[in-house]
């Protein structure tokens, strides 16, 4: 008959080098495993930040809709929106239509405006017989070129980037000289009227670039 | 009842709760704590109603942005009792962030974060923390406007920070803008990981409590030296009484009186809530929820240049002041009565905060932006009394009275208040003649200033004129004012 083991005895130190091996060993697989599940989960967190947010063009509407002279609300939906995302797809601007001679930043005589307030982001109204855009959070104003009349906005609204295009799959990009010429005649003004205004709304600017003070040299 | 008895020893035998459980329930607390050392339990109480309210309502729950709102409208109205569940949440998280406020100001007071309790308090700040985050999670996963549009400034806010900001955003809503991965993120954050959190800092926070002992009551002139303290502890405790059953039934009055207080409050004022479809096409006009509500109006009544000081640094500074209390005032005195700088902050901080959360529920900065369609000029405006005989009243000239619809159709009322109804964010304009003269008048409207736009550009000259025409009757009765009079808008 051999001994009872006393649970609180060390075993006698046979083979040390035997227990340094098992040591390290236990310590490298840990690793190894530590590796193979930490990658993935830590890639998997993170991946929102290594996936591009697409770059993708959105149609507001035919050039003839937006009449001049005014200011139009339009709703589109983010091009970066899931199938289970219901209204919080859709998302709203402002777009400023201005006869000649427009100002300089405006493309094509266009303007969009994201709904955002350069504060913090709340939805502004616009108020056609004031010709102001107000805030309902911390009482920011805006004029109609967007800039900051009044409250704690520290910039004017801010812009998206414009292109005009020609109906038809795939969209025809349409330069900006060659739309100002389309202006002079009076055919020309018609089909102008026809061609597509879109907005680069992968970007939300009020979320991502709220330290850029001005759209001023090198459009949002 | 002899098979009661023999399944508990059987137990017993098994468990050894004895050894284990009992000391820990008879440990004995400072006799003379009483009533003052209940707000704890209270809290923790609530954390537990809080954990069984949001099982139920995870079973209904959907966190989707396409159903959530109306899996939310379902409970309230289709679920049986589930309009109760969802207020007995909501109510219960009211009382938990009260009663851990008290609690903190008491062991605040009371100068138990000092030696040897230092962490303690500093898990309960952490614990702090991790409450407020829930509370603000809790409003996006009611997943309303102001749900939306909380988040939207929240991600605002991220998006301040420098260098990173963007990322930061993208981390926070789990893509480039608020939608689906917004909310399921919240979702998994106060479902999962932040209550695990609390969870884990709760049992520290109650270890710590076993291990040190709760503190005495503090006596004026008797400052914690922490060679001496745990030898004087000792002698406390040696007078004291066991947790079990002498302590433990203030706890359980108190706890318990919580509980039916919210429960009577929830099925009172039922649920919270959700306000309105979450559309962010539809005008919004989001709001925090009350404990946020005196950083809404913080960062509305902050200059630009300081705001993103107060959002990335000031949470940054105050919690760093609450965990510095322990390490820069860990010994000395305990008493309040000794320490008047201790209570002077707290006075401090609980006006600021009842006065902030005041001005956030009042909101004058913010325009109501239907005033100008839905709050007419009063009748008695437009209107003046004869002098001979008051009863009979004359109209204003047409002039005037065109004025009067200039100041709706432009938006003035959105701002400015007329007899106290209409916005608030500029001055009310009841007796504006009596502190403009008609040139001061012009040059306001004209060229805006203070905090008001210039109208330069929006109104004809004649609607000028008819404006102040019509400004200039608004002096109820007083002299006008004079041209030397200083101008004050």
């Amino acid at each position: 008959m051999s001994q009872p083991i006393d649970p609180y005895e060390p075993p006698p130190p046979t083979s040390p080098e035997r227990r340094l091996i098992l040591q390290w060993c236990a310590i490298a697989t840990g690793a190894l495993a530590s590796l193979a599940l930490g990658i993935p989960i830590i890639g998997y967190l993170f991946g929102t930040l290594i996936k591009r947010p697409p770059d993708d063009w959105v149609d507001l509407g035919p050039v003839g809709k937006f009449p001049p002279k005014q200011t139009t609300l339009v709703n589109f939906d983010l091009p970066v929106a899931q199938q289970w995302d219901g209204k919080a797809r859709l998302t709203s601007a402002y777009v400023r239509h201005y006869e000649r001679p427009w100002p300089v930043l405006a493309h094509g005589g266009f303007v969009v405006f994201a709904i955002n307030c350069a504060h913090l982001g709340c939805p502004v109204s616009w108020f056609p017989s004031s010709g102001l855009f107000l805030c309902p959070c911390h009482g920011g104003v805006y004029y109609e070129d967007g800039s900051v009349a009044s409250g704690p906005p520290p910039r004017p609204l801010y812009q998206y980037d414009i292109q005009f295009v020609r109906a038809g799959t795939p969209r025809q990009v349409v330069p900006l000289e060659e739309y100002e010429r389309l202006d002079e005649t009076e055919r020309g003004k018609t089909e102008r009227g026809k061609l597509i205004l879109q907005i680069k709304a992968g970007h939300v600017p009020t979320l991502h670039d709220p330290l850029r003070k001005s759209d001023k040299g090198g459009k949002a | 009842m002899s098979w009661l008895r023999a399944t508990g020893a059987w137990l017993e035998a098994r468990l050894g709760l004895r050894d284990s459980i009992w000391p820990i329930m008879r440990h004995p607390v400072p006799s003379g704590a009483r009533w003052w050392y209940v707000f704890g339990s209270a809290t923790l109480t609530l954390f537990m109603v809080q954990i069984i309210t949001g099982i139920c309502l995870a079973l209904v729950y959907v966190p989707a942005p396409d159903q959530a709102f109306e899996s939310l409208e379902y409970m309230n109205y289709d679920q049986y009792l589930g309009w109760l569940l969802r207020a007995i949440h909501y109510y219960a998280a009211t009382g938990m962030v009260c009663m851990m406020f008290v609690h903190m100001t008491q062991v605040f007071l009371f100068g138990a974060f000092k030696y040897p309790r230092e962490l303690t308090w500093l898990v309960g700040v952490g614990l702090l923390a991790l409450t407020l985050f829930m509370g603000f999670s809790g409003q996006v996963l009611r997943w309303d406007q102001d749900a939306y549009w909380g988040l939207n400034l929240a991600a605002s806010m991220a998006g301040r920070v420098p260098v990173i900001g963007p990322q930061v955003v993208n981390l926070l809503l789990g893509g480039p803008a608020v939608g689906a991965a917004s909310l399921s993120r919240f979702f998994t954050l106060h479902v999962f990981i932040v209550p695990g959190l609390l969870i884990l800092l709760i049992s520290l926070h109650l270890y710590l409590v076993l291990k040190k002992g709760i503190s005495e009551p503090p006596v004026p002139g008797r400052p914690v030296d922490p060679k001496t303290y745990e030898a004087e502890y000792h002698k406390v405790i040696e007078k004291g009484e066991p947790f079990f059953p002498d302590a433990v039934w203030r706890d359980a009055i108190v706890s318990f009186v919580t509980v039916v207080v919210v429960v009577i409050v929830a099925a009172w004022l039922g649920p919270y809530g959700p306000r309105s479809i979450p559309d962010p096409t539809l005008p919004a006009n989001p709001r925090p929820d009350w404990y946020f509500l005196w950083l809404f109006a913080l960062l509305a009544l902050s200059p630009p240049q300081v705001e993103t000081f107060i959002m990335l640094v000031l949470p940054v500074v105050l919690f760093g002041i609450l965990i510095a209390f322990p390490f820069v005032a860990g010994k000395g005195e305990r008493s309040w009565r000794r320490r008047p700088v201790s209570v002077l902050m707290v006075i401090v901080v609980f006006v600021s905060f009842v006065t902030l959360t005041y001005l956030g529920v009042t909101a004058p900065w913010s325009p109501e932006m239907d005033a100008w369609s839905g709050t007419p000029v009063p009748e008695k405006m437009i209107q003046w009394p004869d002098p001979k005989d008051p009863e009979q009243r004359h109209n204003l000239t047409p002039e005037q009275l065109q004025g009067a619809v200039v100041l709706q159709n432009k938006n003035c009322r959105d701002c400015h208040a007329l007899d106290g109804k209409g916005g608030q964010r500029g001055p009310d304009l009841t007796e504006v003649a009596t502190r403009l003269t008609r040139p001061q008048l012009i040059r306001q409207v004209i060229q805006g200033g203070g905090n008001m736009p210039a109208y330069g550009k929006q109104l004809k000259p004649a609607e000028v004129d008819a404006l102040v025409d019509f400004l200039a009757t608004l002096h109820g009765g007083q002299p006008p004012a004079h041209s030397s009079a200083p101008a004050s808008p």
